[in-house]
């Protein structure tokens, strides 16, 4: 749809009449109203915009949009958005799902949905815990998070799901925080990318993981807490006078003090979002020795999933009998007199 | 086979009019060639058949080994022919462990051809034989021809200079020189379809051509006696006009795409690869210019999830799959149901549970078919009795579902799907389309849109997202009646429950009325069919009306909901059996269904029925 003539619409025309579900103070509402807002700035209609998600918390979103929506089973929204934009490529796909819904019932379609590469944005809500089940361990916890179902604290490690979808081949990578003003930025860029924009959201559940996120998402230390990636932009935190430094012993990145500004002599290295190697790394940093890396960590195009399978279906038709009749009549046949 | 009057079949002694011939070797013979190039002459004869390809779910099992045998069994003949036949007159065993899986299955005095190149002393221990077969004696009660058709294959292939494995590789075009001969067939157009199938390798064409005429060739020579003569076999009385031979999987592939015209839509087919449903997806990724988009998930589940998301953007979904993968879709199938969209799903049957027996067929997955989601979750269910018979189901099953606004299940078996049939190709024209109309109305200045609003046949609207006006949220959890926004109220879910009740049980009222195949309502015993056990009962009902036996043949092609009559009908005859080939699943249907005393008759060994088997049934149910 990025191609059509800007439509004009306001924040009321993307509102559902439906009445708004979550737990009071529960990040949802946050990244809610973001997209809400969002969507009046990409030029695009209620019409031609679907909202598919799964199942949990933050699949209920597509009711509360008024867009068409398909609110379907536990982990299973990449297939539907997939025949959806397949059987119509014009249609702008909005994919909204959780960390236990895409990343562990969901875990293969997701791996498949992106090394396709479907034309589609993919909002990936991460608040490390099942909510609407009431409080079990994701696939995101954290080792030792104590829930109904690991009363003595979850021993497996967890998934980054930033790292995942770079292994999977995903061409957008991109993070941010539900309260975060600079979620809708994000979000553009997300839908101007052409293929699956996968954005990992960090949200809050006020009820089962209330403030896991605090260490780096409190405004209060922001600063040194999180490095907001910009392509062409040295990466640099604590107001400048940190920044990111590539440790060519270790190939790792290491955080390195700017003197005066001068973030070039330090070595900060510039970003890059078409450098694979940089966003595998940004994702990777251990939060505490190092910043949360947020914004759009990689972005790089390549041909989508549904543009190639139009352009098969139209080259393997040309010059090919459209006649049914033709086609069942073929064959060794013969004919009694 | 399409034929006006039906043809009583005579005890085999005396019946020259059908033959059956079972070619059997190792996996790696290439049997279903022969056997799929033998059919291909036999239909060109004009000869009415019946195929049963028979392979093991290894592609290479061990070489000589008993589990790695392969068959392929044809029944052909110039009457009207309905099952693969029950036991072969003509034996070709291409080693010992082929003879030794087979024999026991041949006629008295029946033939066999067998390759005594093959009979090594290895082959013959791997077999389990401790005396060659061929020389001891113990085949003394069959018309023994022990040719060593490997060393004359590696002579005829001789002059193209082929390493002796490859140069092997014709001896089943040997064979088939040999079989072509002994029922007087032409050879041009297997030699045609050697070219094109090697167009790129002249020269291993020419070396399969020479094998194939040396095979033909030594039967005109050697001097066979008696038995081995040449012996032509009549076409059989068919209809007038344009014939193909055509597999299970071929024609549902082409019924679909069909159905998906008469709706006026493009159709989107989501697959992931089983035996032995895999077929289908081959045939329909061919044909785009159908307008078809074809897409090979990452499983069944995804299969499924991408032609509902296909329908829900106003595409046909189709999707297909075997017991096991039919299993895993079950979720998704039942977020079909309760969203009301429509969508095909193929079952092709196999042996089960769990992986079960992936190459042998069976009609176990009716339970499933019927029951098997969570919650109260109807489906009008299709069952595909023949190959030819697989083109029209497909296209019912299309029309249910957009008309109904439903998935609907079409069952098939891996026994149609492989088996091939001549099929008069029928006028599309004669087919009367069912275009969809989707709304397109949006709602009057302060009316809402009902995405549950319904029509005469209780089908909800078809929106196509990209619709200005008509924005509407569906999902798999319970919705307003009147509003279709998220309800849990009992009351709604109770009003839900009986609408998608009502609307599926209504799917009666527009199909036809259950028929006769064979016999009348005033006869004492019916013979209750579904799907592919069409042929053997149809067969063994006409052969015990022959004797004068009061029986009759009803097969049932609309599986859930059942034709209307159909209680009426079964409650007129003394007795009831329902051969199936599972523990008796359609029986307890029918049962649970009218209160009649139905009596199961079940087969589950992998393999179709015997017309002998139901035979003796009805004499039982009859007699007893």
């Amino acid at each position: 749809m990025n191609e059509m003539t800007p439509v004009k619409t306001t924040l009321k025309d993307w509102e559902s009449d439906q009445e708004v579900r979550w737990c009071p103070g529960c990040g949802d509402y946050a990244i809610l109203k973001a997209v809400q807002r969002t969507m009046p700035d990409l030029g695009v209609t209620p019409e031609n915009t679907v909202f598919i998600s799964g199942i949990g918390c933050s699949s209920r979103f597509p009711y509360y949009m008024e867009t068409y929506g398909f609110h379907t089973i536990h982990g299973r929204a990449p297939t539907i958005a997939t025949g959806v934009k397949l059987a119509n490529p014009e249609l702008d796909v909005w994919l909204i799902t959780g960390d236990g819904d895409g990343l562990s019932i969901g875990g293969n379609h997701m791996l498949h949905l992106l090394r396709r590469n479907l034309d589609c944005q993919v909002l990936l809500f991460n608040n490390e815990i099942y909510g609407l089940t009431k409080g079990q361990y994701s696939p995101t916890s954290r080792v030792g998070t104590r829930s109904p179902s690991t009363p003595f604290g979850s021993v497996d490690r967890p998934v980054s799901p930033c790292a995942f979808a770079l292994g999977a081949g995903a061409r957008f990578v991109a993070r941010g925080i539900d309260v975060n003003k600079n979620l809708s930025a994000t979000l553009k860029e997300a839908h101007a990318h052409k293929g699956t924009s996968f954005i990992e959201i960090f949200q809050n559940c006020i009820v089962y993981n209330e403030d896991v996120f605090e260490p780096f998402a409190a405004k209060k230390t922001a600063d040194d807490t999180q490095v907001w990636t910009v392509h062409g932009e040295p990466l640099l935190f604590a107001k400048g006078e940190k920044g990111l430094a590539l440790d060519t012993d270790k190939l790792e990145l290491k955080v390195v003090d700017v003197a005066d500004g001068d973030w070039e002599a330090a070595g900060v290295v510039v970003h890059d979002q078409t450098n694979r190697g940089l966003a595998q790394m940004l994702v990777q940093m251990p939060f505490g020795d190092f910043p949360v890396a947020l914004g759009t960590l990689y972005c790089d195009p390549a041909p989508t999933f549904d543009s190639a399978v139009g352009e098969q279906n139209s080259a393997a038709s040309v010059g090919k009998d459209h006649d049914l009749q033709a086609l069942i009549g073929q064959g060794q046949t013969w004919t009694v007199e | 086979m399409a034929s006006t009057a039906e043809t009583i079949e005579q005890p085999r002694e005396e019946d020259a009019s059908a033959v059956v011939v079972r070619f059997a070797g190792d996996s790696g013979d290439g049997m279903q060639l022969t056997g799929g190039q033998f059919t291909l002459s036999t239909a060109l004869e004009g000869n009415d058949l019946a195929t049963f390809p028979d392979f093991p779910a290894e592609i290479r099992a061990p070489q000589g080994t008993l589990f790695g045998v392969s068959a392929f069994q044809i029944n052909f003949g110039s009457r009207t022919i309905r099952t693969a036949g029950d036991a072969p007159d003509v034996l070709v065993a291409m080693n010992p462990a082929a003879l030794k899986t087979n024999l026991p299955d041949l006629v008295p005095g029946g033939m066999v051809i067998a390759d005594s190149g093959a009979f090594t002393d290895r082959n013959l221990s791997k077999a389990g034989y401790e005396e060659n077969p061929l020389e001891d004696g113990s085949l003394e009660g069959y018309q023994l021809l022990s040719i060593d058709m490997s060393a004359m294959t590696l002579e005829a292939v001789k002059p193209f200079g082929l390493g002796n494995k490859e140069a092997l590789r014709s001896k089943n075009m040997w064979t088939l020189g040999l079989a072509l001969w002994m029922f007087d067939r032409k050879r041009a157009p297997i030699h045609d379809w050697l070219k094109t199938k090697f167009a790129k390798k002249p020269e291993i064409a020419e070396a399969n051509i020479a094998a194939l005429d040396a095979g033909h060739a030594y039967g005109e020579t050697a001097e066979l006696g008696y038995a081995f003569q040449p012996r032509k076999v009549a076409a059989a009385p068919a209809e007038p006009g344009l014939y193909r031979t055509v597999t299970g999987a071929e024609a549902i592939s082409m019924g679909l795409v069909a159905g998906a015209q008469l709706a006026g839509l493009p159709m989107f087919f989501g697959g992931y690869p089983i035996t032995p449903a895999s077929a289908i997806l081959h045939h329909l990724s061919r044909w785009k210019q159908f307008g078809v988009t074809t897409f090979q998930a990452e499983d069944e589940i995804a299969a499924i999830g991408a032609a509902i998301g296909a329908s829900y953007a106003g595409s046909l979904g189709v999707t297909s799959s075997s017991g096991p993968g039919i299993a895993l879709k079950g979720e998704a199938m039942g977020l079909a149901l309760v969203t009301e969209l429509p969508l095909v799903i193929v079952n092709s049957q196999r042996g089960g549970p769990s992986t079960g027996l992936p190459t042998k067929t069976e009609q176990s997955d009716l339970y499933q078919a019927v029951y098997g989601r969570n919650g109260d979750a109807p489906m009008p269910v299709i069952a595909v009795r023949s190959p030819s018979d697989a083109f029209d189901c497909a296209i019912e099953a299309c029309r249910l579902a957009v008309q109904f606004m439903t998935p609907v299940m079409l069952l098939t078996d891996g026994y149609i799907a492989n088996a091939a049939e001549p099929w008069k190709v029928p006028d599309l024209g004669g087919y009367s389309p069912f275009p969809v109309a989707f709304h397109e109305t949006a709602p009057g200045e302060g009316e809402k849109f009902n995405p549950y609003a319904r029509d005469d046949k209780l089908a909800r609207p078809w929106v196509k997202p990209g619709t200005p006006g008509l924005m509407h949220r569906i999902g798999g959890i319970e919705k307003s009646s009147s509003t279709g926004n998220i309800d849990y109220s009992a009351q709604n879910h109770q009003e839900m429950t009986r609408l998608r009740s009502e609307k599926v049980l209504g799917v009666a009222d527009h199909i036809p009325e259950q028929d006769i195949a064979l016999g009348d309502a005033s006869d004492t015993l019916a013979v209750v069919g579904w799907g592919s056990t069409y042929g053997p009962i149809h067969q063994a009902v006409n052969r015990m009306r022959a004797k004068g036996r009061s029986v009759a043949q009803l097969h049932v092609r609309h599986v859930w909901p059942l034709p209307k009559n159909l209680g009426d009908l079964l409650r007129g005859f003394d007795k009831v059996i329902v051969p199936e080939m599972n523990n008796g699943q359609f029986k307890t249907v029918l049962r649970d269904q009218y209160l009649v005393d139905a009596k199961p008759l079940n087969k589950v060994s992998g393999q179709p029925f015997r017309i002998g088997e139901i035979e003796a049934a009805i004499e039982e149910a009859l007699d007893g």
